[in-house]
């Protein structure tokens, strides 16, 4: 193992044969650990995004299956009103989810960063914990609380608040708590790491040089805190736009974002070609975003 | 700012920390307080059981749903931590051409939506003529989860001396000996926590299942996600409470784990 520490190397640079044979035996363990990572994520991420793309392009068989030809007729049927709504709709949806989970997020991930340090790591894992419930299953509890006959409901009937039982379940309204509730932990965990990373000297230099609480951490908290905020709206925005099931059991039929209308497409509709190009079309998005993400400053690892 | 003010903001900080908690537990908790009601409508709580209890062992497929999900966790958690850390280890040690681009390539799967690549697996498997069933669905949780495996171990061993491995092997101890009982135990936190996010990754999973998986491989969350238009019964609720409290049971037996790992100074 010590062929690859720098000064070994170094020392044998003359023996050239003899850093031949290094290179070679080391070239076999590195094959053997790597390799596998390698093999799996082209066969299994490379393959199938590429597949995707080829019938994107692609039109649908009779019988649901994919004809081969060369067109753009999907992406152009993107254009249709009825589609533009959907995706205007879930952009909206998608926006409104992340402004929330900023707002609430960030006071909170802010608290949670400068709690003392044993609270800190027990108040940390109490966000990690509900994800360890299947999020569908969390999406369900949903259900019983908000429907006609639901805790909600029941609650405030016997308090004579409300006469008729509120609709609360299958509205937008409900898609959003659906969203906002399960994707919050996403933007908690890269606010909180950022806030935490901060450095406090910062503050109280804002504090001498005489600047007010609120202008410090508008001038001095925010600005240093905005990659955390980045990847959390990047990992709040991206997959609102794809949770399908969310706006199924909450939204019932009144709510149809991109996800459903993509799962749609390669289920029920089984018009595998449109639903690829929408895919495309989602992936494009995400791209562009992960772009100016990282025009901003962002890193890959944040993201995780 | 004088005193009183800073009690203000430290009583308000609480409160609002305090509902924040409430609103993330009481989805999870109305379904816990449900499996105890004797009657069958999850509306209002009409007197304590444990009937349901009984009742949820008697479904036979609510139990094959439950075996299913069991049967892909653990699947996905040794084959994803198996490869995943060879792969983290073999980065971290080594530097060969086309590293940044393996690097960058296993962003792909943890960045793009979780919906396409629930239908690209699906577009996948049916143009080679896979039928759907738990070896698909246990090839995609390997596929969500194994970058993540790699991105967490290699994160966690990046502080790792690598001259206590020199030192074993000029005392004698051959390459094997030194990856068993020098490299393993010390990045065996690494590992851990690598183990835990793919076990959470895939006992979270809605999307990418619901295209990967077949008839016959109905997982938990799959068979809820098809009930729930029907009407859901209370054994459903009793279930999710056990499976809480053995989450939970695992949860607290990592972290007294995890403690005493650090304690003996091996992180």
């Amino acid at each position: 193992m010590n062929t690859v520490t720098p000064p070994l190397v170094s020392f044998r640079a003359e023996a050239t044969a003899s850093e031949k044979r290094m290179a070679l035996s080391r070239s076999i363990p590195l094959f053997l650990m790597v390799g596998p990572v390698i093999l799996w994520l082209l066969i299994f991420v490379a393959a199938p995004l590429v597949y995707i793309l080829v019938i994107s392009f692609m039109k649908k068989g009779t019988y649901g299956g994919v004809v081969a030809s060369l067109n753009f007729q999907n992406y152009l049927r993107i254009y249709d009103p009825l589609y533009l709504k959907i995706f205007f709709v879930s952009i909206v949806i998608a926006l409104a989810t992340t402004v929330l989970c900023l707002v609430l997020g960030y006071p909170f991930a802010y608290i949670i960063a400068r709690a003392r340090d044993r609270n800190k790591s027990i108040l940390l894992s109490l966000i990690m914990l509900p994800f360890w419930t299947n999020s569908l299953i969390r999406t369900y509890g949903w259900i019983i609380l908000l429907r006609t006959n639901g805790t909600f409901n029941t609650l405030l009937q016997s308090t004579h608040l409300v006469f008729r039982p509120l609709q609360m379940l299958y509205t937008n309204g409900a898609v959003m708590v659906g969203m906002v509730y399960t994707l919050f932990p996403f933007m908690v965990l890269p606010l909180y790491s950022s806030i935490e990373k901060l450095d406090r000297s910062l503050l109280e230099a804002a504090n001498d040089l005489g600047a007010k609480p609120r202008r410090a951490f508008w001038r001095v908290t925010l600005p240093l805190t905005v990659p955390g905020v980045f990847a959390g709206c990047i990992q709040v925005f991206i997959p609102t736009l794809g949770y399908f099931f969310i706006s199924d059991l909450l939204g019932g039929g009144n709510s149809v974002l991109v996800g459903n209308l993509i799962r749609n497409q390669f289920l029920a509709a089984r018009d595998w070609p449109f639903g690829a190009a929408l895919s495309i079309l989602l992936i494009v998005f995400t791209i562009v975003l992960m772009r100016v993400y990282k025009h901003f400053g962002g890193s890959l690892e944040n993201i995780t | 700012m004088n005193s009183s003010n800073k009690q203000l903001t430290k009583l308000l900080s609480a409160v609002f920390v305090t509902l924040i908690y409430i609103f993330l537990y009481l989805p999870i908790a109305i379904i816990v307080f449900f499996s105890f009601n004797s009657s069958k409508l999850n509306i209002v709580f009409q007197g304590f059981t444990l009937q349901w209890y009984g009742i949820m062992l008697q479904n036979t497929d609510l139990m094959s749903a439950l075996e299913n999900t069991a049967i892909v966790a653990v699947s996905t958690v040794v084959i994803s931590v198996f490869i995943g850390t060879l792969a983290a280890i073999g980065m971290f040690r080594y530097e060969f051409r086309g590293k940044s681009i393996v690097d960058s390539f296993l962003y792909i799967p943890i960045v793009i939506p979780e919906i396409v690549m629930g239908i690209s697996l699906l577009a996948f498997y049916h143009i080679l003529n896979i039928s759907l069933g738990i070896t698909t669905l246990i090839i995609a949780h390997v596929t969500f989860s194994m970058p993540y495996v790699v991105v967490t171990v290699r994160s966690r061993i990046s502080g790792f001396d690598m001259s206590v491995e020199e030192a074993a092997m000029d005392l004698g101890a051959t390459r094997l000996h030194t990856l068993l009982r020098i490299t393993l135990p010390i990045i065996a936190p690494g590992i851990l926590a690598g183990a835990m996010l793919a076990l959470t990754l895939s006992l979270d999973d809605v999307i990418v299942s619901f295209f990967t998986t077949g008839v016959d491989s109905v997982t938990l969350p799959i068979y809820i996600f098809n009930k729930v238009k029907t009407g859901v019964s209370p054994d459903i609720n009793a279930l999710i409470t056990v499976i809480i409290l053995i989450t939970l049971l695992i949860l607290v037996v990592m972290r007294t784990f995890e403690a005493k790992t650090s304690k003996k100074g091996l992180v």
